[in-house]
């Protein structure tokens, strides 16, 4: 028997597994239509591969992965692809992502599958892009890709491998019932598991003790393979990641690390399954058992439910009664979220739909004030202060809140779960954990900003400063030609109007020219003076006319003489 | 020297005194140098409390100016785009009471806004170009342009330039990861029955 420890905290809530594992894993019909969204795990949605009116066969990829951190997604059953949009999904937001419809032609065809009988020989980069491909995501909850999981780096030597069966949260009993038919499976999904880890020295398989059926379900199977099977009392949330990890090696995760980082790594045992039928079979992740449960429902059994079945397709095969029920949650009465609408489709994290009665789960009672009775605190499995936790968050003060490790919350719900008045505590730290996550998001950009706000200012500053650079030199450069051409003294002024005057001054042919020009002008003056004086005199006219008439003709004569003597004294 | 100390106690304790007047002065004036601070801090502090978005609603020309001027003692509730949360937090910063926001400088948007230019509309005039305060429209003079929808702090100082009308103020799209957790509601009323009993009973019995 290996040592365990035993974690702070933690509560009892009433079980009720019993209920769904009175039948063997059942199936369903395959429905009309099924929505498979293209975000189903943690990191960027794949990118869809298919076209609208395709047709598509059972298995066969229909969005590949957008990145690394991503995997691929695969149609569930032979059918037409009918629609590529926005559809609502399972979030507790009750938004809506795209998602892939396909209409299934009833065949349940699958494409031509080819699986590695000889793991062995295989290189774990192989395995690993075989899981991708195969579209396997962590399904425990998170769906966080387990190709990336299972790569930690050569600077992460990994000695422990822990296989979380814990299945802590009541009602949900999709690994137990998995576990109890399919064990042989699981091994083998484990030692493929431990083949691209490079065979880390320790493999644990963690389970609780309320499903004995299950732990002697593994017991013939892990004799002789250096697989422990390790159970542990019942206490809720023993299967968190840090919890398990805590409860089976007594190591500590530190804040804000990774398993990896401490030589550790966690796996779903519904994931080793899920990769035991991929790198085996060729299978990819098209459908996962689930539970449906609750008193709603007038069967509760576990299911192997094809990825994108909605959930009221599931409801309707278990004689749903809607008067009865409460809510529909999908995931467990302490982590699960309410669905807004009942078109939403099980995804590859869909562990259980849980439909209450009134009685089961009652409504939520209006919160009431804190009364400081600390049984929050008792009950905390990650050791903090939930109540001062509260009053910051209500204040706002996400430096105290971040000072009192808000982010090392699991969001179990154990301290909700014990809380006398009511007070929805993990919601009130959902919400400052957005809020801080915006708020660092918004600091980041207003960073950005800034600095391209100073890249500017320093731009045009910059370019202000070579125009007025440029301006000057101009401006330098003109006086300078300015003084250079400037008169120096008074001669210098007097040199410059000679030279110009000179410059103005006709050569001595022109000059000739224009006298002879003068001369030949005036004395066609004269002769036309002399015949109006003479027409004058001849028609008798007045006195006065014929004076004006002879004066002209004398005024025409001097001019002639004086060009006369002008040109004379030019050609001397 | 001993003797000396005894027969002037006056003197030797002025020179005394001086000189450690002398010694300190020195060594403080040589820290003033040392250890000089370029700057206000408290600029660059409250600067980084603003939200960046260089709109300007304030009255000064960027977010750094106005940090100046309130490290100069100007008030600190001009900022709309940042809205009571920044007041609070440049109040606690400076540790003096938290005003409400002073809506003669604009109210507090409850969506956030990104610039789009309408781009068959565009003229490609470039005036929008020279408004923007973080450079986040892309374009040259004759070519369309359009609004690099990361970069741009939803200022709306372009808009205002536009000889066309082409730029709309359109909210940021929210999609799965934007998504935020609703804030429960605050239990007020000491006991539950605080509630139940509506102010018209008070009402009445008054």
């Amino acid at each position: 028997m290996r040592q365990t420890w035993v974690t702070p905290g933690g509560v009892h809530p009433p079980e009720n597994k019993h209920q769904s594992v009175t039948q063997p894993i059942g199936s369903l019909p395959i429905p009309e239509k099924l929505v498979v969204p293209l975000g189903q795990h943690i990191g960027a949605p794949a990118i869809a591969c298919v076209k609208l009116g395709d047709k598509v066969l059972k298995g066969q990829k229909i969005a590949d992965p957008a990145g690394t951190v991503s995997v691929a997604i695969h149609a569930p059953t032979s059918g037409t692809v009918s629609a590529i949009e926005a559809r609502p999904i399972a979030h507790s937001s009750g938004i809506e992502a795209l998602c892939i419809e396909i209409t299934s032609d009833g065949k349940d065809q699958w494409i031509a599958l080819q699986g590695i009988a000889d793991f062995e020989h295989t290189t774990p980069k192989t395995l690993l892009s075989i899981i991708t491909d195969a579209g396997i995501a962590g399904m425990g909850g998170a769906g966080f890709p387990t190709a990336v999981k299972l790569n930690p780096g050569f600077h992460r030597p990994i000695d422990t491998l822990i296989v979380n069966a814990t299945e802590c949260e009541p009602y949900i009993t999709a690994d137990d019932a998995l576990i109890r038919e399919r064990a042989e499976e699981i091994i083998e999904g484990i030692r493929i598991l431990s083949h691209t880890l490079g065979n880390p020295s320790n493999i644990l398989i963690g389970i609780e003790d309320n499903k004995p059926e299950a732990i002697q379900a593994l017991e013939p199977h892990t004799q002789d393979t250096g697989i422990n099977v390790v159970s542990f009392p019942t206490k809720y949330p023993s299967g968190g990641e840090k919890q398990l990890i805590y409860i089976l090696t007594g190591k500590e995760l530190p804040s804000g690390q990774i398993p990896a980082d401490i030589g550790i790594v966690c796996v779903n045992i519904g994931t080793t399954y899920a990769i035991k039928r991929a790198v085996v079979e060729g299978e990819p992740l098209v459908s996962r058992v689930t539970t449906m449960t609750g008193e709603a429902c007038e069967i509760n059994r576990n299911y192997d439910v094809l990825i994108g079945t909605p959930v009221s397709h599931m409801l309707a095969y278990n004689k749903f009664d809607a008067e009865k029920c409460s809510r529909v949650i999908m995931g467990g009465p302490m982590m699960g979220f309410s669905l807004t609408s009942k078109d939403i489709p099980i995804v590859k994290t869909s562990n259980c739909l849980l439909a209450p009665s009134v009685e089961e789960i009652p409504h939520n009672e209006p919160a009431q004030p804190c009364i400081r009775c600390g049984m929050c605190a008792e009950a905390c499995p990650a050791s903090l202060l939930p109540q001062q936790l509260l009053w910051y968050s209500q204040a706002k003060d996400y430096d105290r809140l971040q000072s009192h490790n808000l982010f090392d919350c699991i969001e179990c719900g154990a301290c909700s779960y014990v809380c006398p008045s009511n007070i929805p505590l993990v919601q009130h730290y959902r919400s400052s954990k957005s809020d801080i996550k915006k708020a660092e998001e918004e600091k980041i950009k207003s960073a950005q900003a800034r600095e391209r706000f100073e890249f500017r200012q320093q731009r045009i500053e910059q370019a202000d400063k070579e125009r007025e650079a440029k301006r000057a030199a101009r401006r330098e450069a003109a006086l300078q030609a300015k003084k250079t051409a400037a008169p120096n003294s008074a001669a210098d002024i007097v040199a410059a109007a000679q030279a110009r005057t000179e410059a103005k001054q006709l050569s001595p042919e022109q000059e000739q020219a224009k006298l002879e020009r003068a001369v030949s002008s005036a004395e066609m003056r004269v002769q036309k003076a002399q015949s109006k004086l003479d027409t004058a005199v001849a028609s008798e006219e007045p006195e006065d006319k014929i004076k004006i008439l002879s004066a002209a003709l004398s005024g025409a004569q001097q001019k002639l003489e004086k060009a006369k003597t002008r040109l004379a004294e030019q050609s001397n | 020297m001993i003797e000396f100390v005894f027969q002037n106690p006056i003197i030797s304790a002025l020179v005394a005194l001086v000189g450690l007047g002398l010694i300190f002065g020195a060594l403080l004036g040589f820290a003033a140098e040392k250890f000089k601070i370029e700057g206000d801090p408290v600029i660059d502090q409250i600067d980084s409390l603003l939200p960046q978005t260089q709109c300007g609603q304030c009255g000064f020309p960027g977010c750094r100016p106005y940090a100046e001027s309130i490290a100069d003692g100007d008030s600190i509730n001009k900022c709309p785009p940042g809205g009571q949360s920044t007041i609070n937090a440049i109040a606690n910063l400076l540790d003096v009471p938290a005003p409400e926001l002073d809506q003669e400088h604009g109210e507090e948007a409850d969506i956030k806004t990104v610039a789009y230019i309408r781009e068959d509309e565009c003229i490609g005039c470039t005036k929008c170009i020279q408004a923007c305060p973080v450079d986040a429209i892309l374009g040259a003079a004759k070519l369309m342009h359009t609004v690099i929808a990361d970069e741009c702090t939803g200022c709306d100082l372009c808009v205002e330039p536009c000889p066309v009308d082409c730029i709309d103020m359109l909210p940021v799209e929210s999609g799965i990861n934007q998504w935020q957790w609703p804030t429960p509601p605050i239990a007020n009323g000491l006991i539950a029955t605080d509630r139940t009993h509506s102010s018209s009973s008070h009402e009445g019995a008054a």
